[in-house]
């Protein structure tokens, strides 16, 4: 580790704690229905567009309601983007001529740029139209985006309003989301990637004749804009295969910055907009403040693993950290911070191959993951997956003050717990579940590219990957097999309606109770004792239950790394 | 009323009373049945494990299978885990069951007189069993009251030993807030006509027994809850566990099932989940060693969370009586002359207001109480239309009272008063002394005091003041309460200016003077509508739409029977002080079951280290490095980490007993130390207790 890479660990923080109050600030105003700074030009746009869906901004929902909307809304969502896939042959902007996606690759597509997932099972420049590309990949990746803020939202208001029936209008919360927050930030954003050189253009690849005289084809296209918000609303599925490590996806030091700042900075001031609309900011930063915890240590020992290398490899003279899977141009630290930012929120993109990590360093990747991405998170999706966590740790310990649990003057019942444990359940079930199948069987054992513990690693990873609705990959693993495809996709759903619909039966249970006053004698919920006591609870209650999985992955493959015992194919 | 033999007198030696324990050493057993296990799903659930172990264990006998003992072993501790988790319910019914037998002692079957007519004394002798809501009985001199009631006629001293241990006979009478009488209890002296007022086996005193038996229990909305909890953990770590075996088919080992099974039952809250409901029965239990029945287990929860208390200043804040502490004549009368007039008309007053004058005239002037036939006086006594009393003597008769009564009366009593407007220019009271008298009265009242205006032979001679006394320490126990963050309000007749002086004095954050029961209706209405909870006590029938209301109602005993159906809670000692016991036994119970959930899930982490590295080191024996706590082999390892996991519920059944100690600090500090001793004790202690139960049990070869 060195003190460049601590300084740029620093700077990142800094400006990402920056942002929170700031734009916090601005989507409290949003989600409100307050006027903003933009209010003029996209009001009348917002007012057409409820007139045109025959809604209102001020028609109220009960939470079931607010549930079929948003279940309806992504239904429809899978079903135009799975046709597009299928008949792109046939539809305009496919310069490249590529074929239909085969059904379960499309089935698993379109289920992973829903869920805000973007597992890809594909190489986007190699299957993928610019049609498809633009108005499928990219509108999912807003609109899944606008839904997990939409639900965090929804949550927000369920602890913030007192003896209420409704929680929001799904309809203007999505439109909102989507017109004033990702929409005027990817403008910004697309221009300042293309300001570094990334491509925008919707014409054909192009053909280069290299200085050997090979003729070579450059896929390009839309890159820019879908970047943004690729970044931005935590989707992570890239233009390129290669994803952020792609020197048209991400040029140089700046824009890497940039991509890791655009993946925390909603999902960070999410907690500040939880913490205005309760009416104690403080609230908002002691959540981050867990999260931040958490974070940190992952940094902390994913940066030490890559930068004190492999002693496998020291053993033949080569000194340094590992850079094997890694850009140059990013290094070490860049890297290692990019992987933690990328699986802390379900972003998924990578501009470093996850499976090349060291075991640890790729371990924390998986830990983030495993725990639900609830440090900063997908956007929305960290907070109400964290405040879930908020809600068991205070039914646990909230008792430990001689009073019955409460969170923010709402007392936390039977239902509410049910609700939570089976949110909270569903992403083990998936991960676990859906692993110990394919470890045993020949279908989902053919697709392991390493042999011994790192295999075992990839498929942890793969479902882990997919059921956190983060869609970062383990490399080798070969996943575009009809098993894979499906499994992946199920346990995508599972990940993310399984969390969606009890939180938003919390957000409604608690929007119905009344508030009770603090007082003295009132578990504080604003203090480092809170932040301790939430992160405990996660790591024993979320984390432990990986232990043996982990134990037989990652921890085993450090543990032979060092005692220099490797694992050959068919061994 | 005298309740040291109750509070202090709970023995804590009965904690563990050897009756008790051999009698739940049999429940521990007839617990196993399913249909009662099922009730506690973690407990359920290892019962379900054991028994699937047990049965293959004894195939594994019959095939001759390998690793025999040691499969043993750990069915065993399955069993005794379940065992243990019964012991600590039954041990904590039992206590209850040895209160229900002395309860059920007292309640001998009565005859009953049951009378034919309201009003005549005519009267059958039927069994007390035998009596219908509304049937009037009479009850005399030696007689066991037959069954709960109304007095409808008459006063008669009674014992109410029976349920409340306490000897000193009480007053029950027809009207007024005394007219409660519960069956079992016994008339001493006098009779009383009695409306019974509850259906046979559902008395008083059969609910008392059903309650601290356990038999009605049921629980409780924070229970269920927590139940719900502990089963979702418990299916998590289904999860965890059953995924184990095809995770290492893959990396090309096998762990025997045993072992699986005992990482599942170390990891799954067992520690909560068996002490859950002794720490409920325990709860109601203290509050009955405290003389106070619950209603419901829900009662006693919702007294944790209790947000504002309303007392009632007479009894509670204040010792029930005002006492005499000045003599403020008006200008031109003597103190002396005031005190000698004061100590003549309370001379017969038998009130503890009358005796403090007559006390104080005699401490502060010398003056000698003087016998009231020697001086030829006549005592004339209070009335509601004169609100006075006094004595006359010989010509002069003297008067205390309400100062406006007393200002009334002398212009009444002055004829020229009463003639007409144009003799009103010379009232027996000038305007001056009146204003004075006024403002001697205000100054009292504003010091928290009651004036009580003095006159003789129609001239006014001043006022005695009558001061509330303070209880002593109590202004300590709200400062703590403060601390709780519980408001307390004060409820007082007084008029604003006294309930003011008398609250700053006592340290109550806010008050109610001049208060109704519709008042105090509307006061406890308004603090719920914030969302607060409240607790308040009442005797009175005008006090139950209030003890209804209010979260927590507690009754005295000596109430009516409206406000005892009324409240929530039924305190036996009538002690309203205790209001705040009450608060604090509802937070203990609380925290009991949240430090004990703490501890349980801390646990897991020791476990883990120990069976991980267990299982796993015949697959891949590098991860023998994660044996942090160097058990000596895996067999002893998972061993030692399924006895402890037993025994800390023995260990810790007397904590689930007695209750963690609530500390009026404040919820940060109370947290932190729960937090430190709970939390991180719960991850320390099993890394201890495990490595030295493997020491043990390496040492003797168990493993």
């Amino acid at each position: 580790m060195t003190i460049n890479g601590w300084i740029q660990i620093l700077i990142f923080c800094a400006i990402v704690v920056a942002l929170v109050k700031p734009l916090g600030w601005y989507m409290m105003r949003v989600f409100n229905g307050e006027p903003t700074f933009l209010s003029p030009i996209l009001h009348p746009v917002e007012t057409i567009l409820y007139r045109l869906s025959g809604t209102s901004e001020r028609e109220e929902q009960h939470w079931l309601t607010y549930t079929f909307a948003m279940l309806a809304f992504n239904l429809l969502g899978f079903v135009v983007l799975y046709a597009l896939q299928r008949f792109q042959a046939v539809l305009p902007y496919n310069p490249m001529g590529m074929s239909a996606v085969a059904p379960d690759l499309a089935f698993n597509t379109a289920v992973s740029f829903m869920t805000n997932t973007n597992w890809q099972n594909y190489g986007g420049e190699s299957t993928m139209s610019y049609l498809v590309q633009m108005a499928g990949l990219t509108v999912q990746n807003f609109v899944s985006a606008a839904t997990g803020i939409a639900i965090a939202v929804a949550l927000i208001r369920g602890f913030s309003r007192t003896s209420a029936r409704s929680v929001g209008n799904f309809w203007a919360d999505m439109t909102r989301a989507t017109l004033y927050v990702l929409l005027p930030l990817c403008v910004v954003l697309t221009l300042l990637y293309v300001s570094r050189g990334v491509p925008q253009t919707l014409s054909a690849y192009i053909d280069a004749r290299t200085l050997e005289g090979a003729r070579q084809t450059i896929a390009v296209g839309p890159v820019a804009s879908q970047l943004a918000i690729k970044l931005l609303g935590t989707n992570g599925g890239g233009f390129f295969n290669a994803n952020s490590a792609h020197p048209f996806e991400n040029p140089d030091a700046f824009s890497n910055l940039l991509q890791m700042v655009s993946i925390f900075a909603i999902g960070a001031a999410l907690t500040n907009v939880f913490g205005r609309m309760v009416g104690d900011q403080r609230q908002g930063w002691a959540i981050l403040g867990a999260m931040g915890l958490i974070f940190f240590v992952g940094v902390l020992v994913a940066y030490w693993a890559e930068a004190a290398g492999n002693p496998l490899v020291h053993a033949l003279g080569v000194d340094g950290g590992n850079m094997e899977g890694k850009e140059v141009r990013f290094g070490t630290a860049m890297s290692a911070l990019f992987a933690v930012v990328t699986t802390a929120a379900s972003c998924g993109a990578v501009n470093a191959m996850h499976s090349s990590f060291m075991p640890l360093g790729g371990m924390i990747p998986l830990i983030n993951m495993e725990l639900g991405e609830i440090v900063i998170g997908g956007v929305g999706a960290g907070l109400y997956g964290m405040l879930l966590f908020v809600v068991l740790t205070m039914f646990v310990a909230g008792l430990m003050v001689g009073r019955t649990p409460e969170y923010l003057g709402k007392k936390i019942e039977a239902k509410d717990v049910k609700m939570a444990i089976l949110a909270i359940l569903c992403l083990p079930l998936a991960m676990l579940g859906f692993t110990a199948l394919a470890v045993v069987m020949p279908t989902g054992l053919a697709s392991i590219g390493n042999p011994g513990p790192h295999g075992f690693s990839e498929v942890l990873y793969a479902y882990v990957s997919g059921a956190a609705n983060n869609g970062s990959a383990f490399g080798s693993l070969s996943g575009n097999t009809l098993w894979y495809n499906l499994t992946i996709g199920v346990a995508m759903l599972m990940g993310r309606f399984l969390v969606i619909a009890p939180a938003l039966a919390i957000a409604g249970s608690m929007a119905a109770k009344k508030t009770v006053p603090t007082s003295a004698g009132t578990f504080p919920t604003h203090g480092g004792l809170f932040i301790g006591l939430l992160v405990g609870v996660i790591l024993i209650v979320g984390g432990l239950t990986f232990f043996p999985a982990l134990a037989l992955g990652p921890i085993v493959e450090h543990l032979s790394m060092i005692a220099g015992q490797t694992f050959s194919a068919g061994g | 009323m005298n309740t040291a033999h109750t509070h202090g007198g709970a023995p804590q030696a009965s904690l563990m009373d050897s009756k008790i324990i051999i009698s739940a050493l049999g429940a521990a057993f007839t617990k196993l049945d399913p249909r009662v296990m099922i009730r506690n799903p973690v407990m359920f659930v290892v019962e379900a494990v054991a028994v699937l172990t047990t049965v293959l264990f004894f195939k594994d006998l019959a095939i001759g299978g390998t690793g025999l003992g040691f499969s043993f072993q750990i069915i065993l501790w399955l069993w005794f885990t379940l065992l243990f988790a019964n012991f600590a319910e039954a041990v904590a019914e039992g206590r209850g069951k040895a209160q229900a037998m002395s309860l059920r002692k007292t309640r001998t079957e009565t005859q009953a007189k049951l009378l034919s007519g309201a009003s005549g004394r005519d009267y059958n002798v039927v069994p007390g069993t035998q009596l219908k809501v509304g049937d009037v009985v009479l009850v005399e001199a030696g007689d066991i009251i037959p069954s709960d009631g109304e007095v409808v006629e008459g006063v008669a001293s009674v014992n109410e030993a029976a349920i409340t241990g306490e000897s000193a006979p009480v007053i029950r009478e027809s009207g007024g807030d005394r007219s409660a009488v519960t069956g079992g209890t016994q008339v001493l002296s006098d009779w009383i006509r009695v409306r019974i007022t509850a259906a046979p086996g559902s008395t008083f005193i059969d609910r008392m027994i059903a309650l601290v038996e356990g038999a009605s229990r049921q629980k409780t909305p924070n229970e269920i809850a927590l139940n719900i909890l502990l089963a979702g953990l418990t299916l998590i770590f289904i999860i965890a566990v059953a995924t184990i075996p095809s995770f290492t088919a893959y990396a090309g080992g096998a762990i025997p099932i045993t072992a699986l099974v005992a990482l599942f039952v170390t990891l799954i809250p067992t520690t909560i989940g068996a002490l859950l409901s002794a720490i409920g029965i325990a709860g109601m239990d203290r509050l009955v060693r405290f003389n106070v029945l619950a209603m419901s287990g829900r009662a006693v929860e919702a007294a944790g969370d209790v947000d504002t208390l309303l007392l009632d200043k007479t009894g509670t804040i204040t010792l029930g009586n005002r006492q005499a502490t000045a003599f403020r004549p008006v200008s031109g009368v003597s103190e002396q002359e005031l005190a000698d007039a004061a100590q003549l008309a309370s001379l017969a007053d038998e009130t503890p207001e009358g005796r403090s004058i007559v006390v104080l005239a005699k401490e502060k002037y010398g003056i000698r109480s003087r016998d009231m036939t020697e001086l030829h006086a006549t005592f004339v006594p209070f009335t509601a239309q004169t609100r006075m009393s006094g004595v006359d003597l010989g010509g002069s008769s003297i008067r205390k009272g309400a100062v406006d009564s007393i200002l009334a009366s002398l212009s009444a009593a002055d004829p020229v008063a009463r003639g007409g407007a144009a003799q009103a220019l010379k009232p027996s009271v000038s305007l001056e002394q009146a204003r004075e008298l006024q403002a001697i009265s205000d100054e009292i009242a504003m010091a928290g005091g009651t004036p009580l205006a003095v006159s003789r032979g129609g001239r006014l001679l001043g006022v005695v003041q009558l001061k509330d006394i303070v209880k002593g320490g109590i202004r300590e126990r709200f400062a703590e309460l403060r601390r709780m963050g519980i408001r307390t309000v004060m409820i007082t007749g007084d008029n604003p200016m006294t309930a003011a002086a008398i609250a700053a004095e006592a340290g109550v954050d806010d008050f109610l003077a001049q208060a109704t029961p519709e008042d105090k209706l509307q006061l406890i209405r308004s603090e719920q509508a914030q969302g607060k909870l409240v607790a308040m006590c009442g005797d009175g029938t005008n006090d139950a739409p209030a003890l209804a209301q209010a979260d927590v109602g507690v009754a005295m005993n000596t109430g009516t029977v409206a406000a005892r159906e009324a409240g929530n809670m039924v305190d036996l000692d009538s002690d309203p002080t205790k209001l705040i016991e009450i608060v604090e036994i509802g937070k203990q119970l609380l925290m009991t079951r949240g430090s004990l959930t703490t501890f349980s899930i801390a646990n897991d982490v020791a476990k883990y280290f120990a069976i991980i590295p267990a299982i796993f080191a015949g697959i891949y024996p590098q991860l023998s490095i994660l044996n942090i706590m160097g058990l000596a082999t895996p067999e002893s390892a998972i061993l030692s980490a399924i006895i402890f996991n037993a025994l800390i519920i023995i260990a810790l059944i007397p904590l689930a007993l007695r209750g963690v100690k609530y500390r009026a600090v404040g919820a940060g500090p109370l947290l932190r130390r729960n937090l430190l001793v709970y939390g991180l004790g719960g991850i320390a202690i099993p890394f201890i207790g495990i490595k030295a139960i493997d020491l043990a049990i390496s040492a003797i070869g168990l493993a």
